[in-house]
């Protein structure tokens, strides 16, 4: 089981925790068709790090952006999802 | 090849079992090859067997990373069915159930296929109109689905917890008696003796690291191997779908994660089906050895990392003492996982890709061990003829653009959705 550190309220149990979606799969308002038409339907999937976004459901239920290893699950960033999340 | 066969037995016996030859050949990889798939699990393998046998074709090759089956064909629960709600869903996998009827015949090996019946349970009245609704457009295409009462559910299975105040009341259920489970590294191992004696090369230890290009189009291969040149070449890598179409510059509607099965000690015959449920995601099958077979939820975010989180078992774990109590005696002794391919409408690919002569089969999610005929026929068929059989087109790769995807279980176009 991971631990994720909260921005907010600190390391807390993966369970706590529910995942959303990846960063690059936020379709901004305005996006033509084709590139909302990739960022809905398809992913990059890496078999190493993406930024991924998940919700501290259980918790404080605020979203945040975990930068997370696919095969080793190790996270290097964790923040608060502000503007800048947004395309 | 020597076919195998009762006498081969008796010979074998009398004469100390020194006849035995391996299965397959170990070839070199050659410098080209007509056909190329990536990838030796069960559908690789029965890519090239049906290329080899239906098409006539000869000059074909399966690269596998590791061993052949060690993939999700050696890592999953094995059951078989056809009993989907969409017309090109059981369609499909009801031309593929009907190949599993005859496959250790057809391949002269025992895959132990074993027609014990696929029962889903309803809990509620919501459960048993959907459940009707599915077998009915199932029969509409002329494929078995019983709609059982829940003492007719009770007399199939007598240790699930029928009475009222049930965690899970049961209150009836939907049978395919035609569906069941099979020995999954027999269909690895069957399909590829059958290959390798048709003339296809069979090479382990060998992953695919790039592919060649001539402009746009793909002609060859990048291997740990050496680089292999290739007239069509096709992506059957299941959880690694991604990884290895992006080596194409391709973006799939993929998503890959962990998938976790896991079983009991042996005991003697106590589950007769196979139990699924229209409300849980729980399903309990008695492998042939005795164990109580187990799977659940996929864990519900991206990895590939070959090993599952334990509240995700602990969770399967309890719906399935919560149908069959008497299953809280059994010690587990195992649990393992495999990386699956989430599609974003749950429904598997197979087709061809953007890049000329590269072809995909993907996105089986949790459910592409009985597909393994349909998908290996299907797919031969594409590779052969460089076009859709008619019944893997509705599973085009273009079909999120265009609107037309296929979602059974109506829950939308996200791959953690399922
Ligand atoms: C725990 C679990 C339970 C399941 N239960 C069921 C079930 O009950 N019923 C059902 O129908 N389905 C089930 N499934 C799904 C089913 O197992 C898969 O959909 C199916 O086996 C996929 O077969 P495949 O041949 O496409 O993939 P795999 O068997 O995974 O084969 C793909 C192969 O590609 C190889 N490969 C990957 N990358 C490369 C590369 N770069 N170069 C060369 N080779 C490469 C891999 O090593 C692997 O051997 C389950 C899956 C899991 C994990």
């Amino acid at each position: 089981m991971m631990q994720i550190t909260c921005p907010h309220c600190g390391p807390r149990s993966q369970s706590e925790f529910v995942y959303g979606r990846t960063v690059d799969s936020v379709v901004a308002l305005d996006a033509p068709a084709d590139q909302a038409m990739t960022a809905l339907f398809t992913r990059t999937n890496p078999r190493g790090p993406d930024d991924e976004i998940w919700r501290h459901t259980y918790g404080c239920r605020a979203w945040i952006v975990i930068t997370r290893h696919r095969v080793t699950n190790e996270i290097t960033a964790t923040r608060a999802v502000g503007s800048e999340a947004l395309p | 090849m020597s076919r195998y066969s009762a006498l081969g037995l008796l010979r074998g016996a009398l004469t100390g079992h020194k006849h035995w030859q391996p299965a397959w050949r170990d070839p070199e990889p050659k410098s080209h090859y007509d056909i190329l798939i990536i990838g030796g699990g069960g559908h690789g393998l029965a890519t090239a067997y049906y290329l080899a046998k239906v098409h006539g074709l000869r000059n074909i090759a399966v690269l596998e990373k590791g061993w052949i089956g060690g993939g999700n064909t050696g890592r999953n629960t094995t059951i078989v069915r056809s009993n989907y709600r969409l017309e090109p869903l059981h369609n499909f996998y009801e031309f593929g159930l009907k190949l599993w009827h005859g496959l250790s015949d057809e391949l002269n090996y025992n895959v132990m296929f074993s027609p014990r019946g696929a029962m889903f349970l309803g809990h509620s009245d919501a459960d048993m109109v959907k459940l009707a609704e599915r077998g009915d457009a199932m029969r509409c295409d002329g494929i078995d689905a019983d709609l059982l009462s829940r003492d007719e559910v009770a007399k199939l299975e007598p240790l699930l917890d029928m009475s009222r105040d049930a965690r899970f009341p049961i209150e009836g259920g939907l049978i395919q008696r035609r569906g069941g489970t099979a020995r999954h590294d027999a269909v690895a191992w069957g399909y590829a003796r059958g290959a390798d004696s048709l003339g296809v090369d069979i090479i382990q230890k060998c992953e695919v690291t790039g592919f060649v290009r001539d402009g746009d189009a793909v002609v060859g291969v990048e291997t740990t191997r050496g680089r292999i040149g290739a007239g069509r070449v096709g992506i059957c890598v299941a959880g690694h779908s991604g990884h290895v179409a992006a080596m194409a510059g391709l973006k799939l509607p993929v998503e890959s994660q962990t998938l976790q099965a896991m079983v009991t000690e042996g005991v003697k015959p106590m589950i007769n089906t196979v139990i699924m449920s229209q409300s849980l995601h729980c399903y309990i099958s008695q492998s042939d050895k005795g164990g109580i077979v187990f799977g659940g939820d996929p864990d519900n975010w991206p990895s590939y990392a070959q090993r599952g989180d334990p509240s995700i078992m602990e969770g399967a774990v309890a719906q399935g003492l919560a149908l069959v109590p008497a299953l809280s005696r059994l010690r587990m002794v195992r649990t393992w996982s495999g990386v699956t391919d989430m599609s974003f409408d749950g429904t598997p690919i197979i087709g061809e890709t953007p890049v000329p002569n590269l072809y995909i089969n993907g996105g089986w999610c949790y459910g592409g061990f009985k597909a393994t005929p349909a998908s290996g026929w299907t797919y031969a068929h594409t590779l052969a003829t460089g076009k859709p059989h008619p019944l893997n087109a509705p599973f085009a790769l273009d079909r999120f653009e265009r609107g037309a995807t296929i979602d059974e279980t109506g829950s939308g176009p996200m791959p953690n959705s399922r």
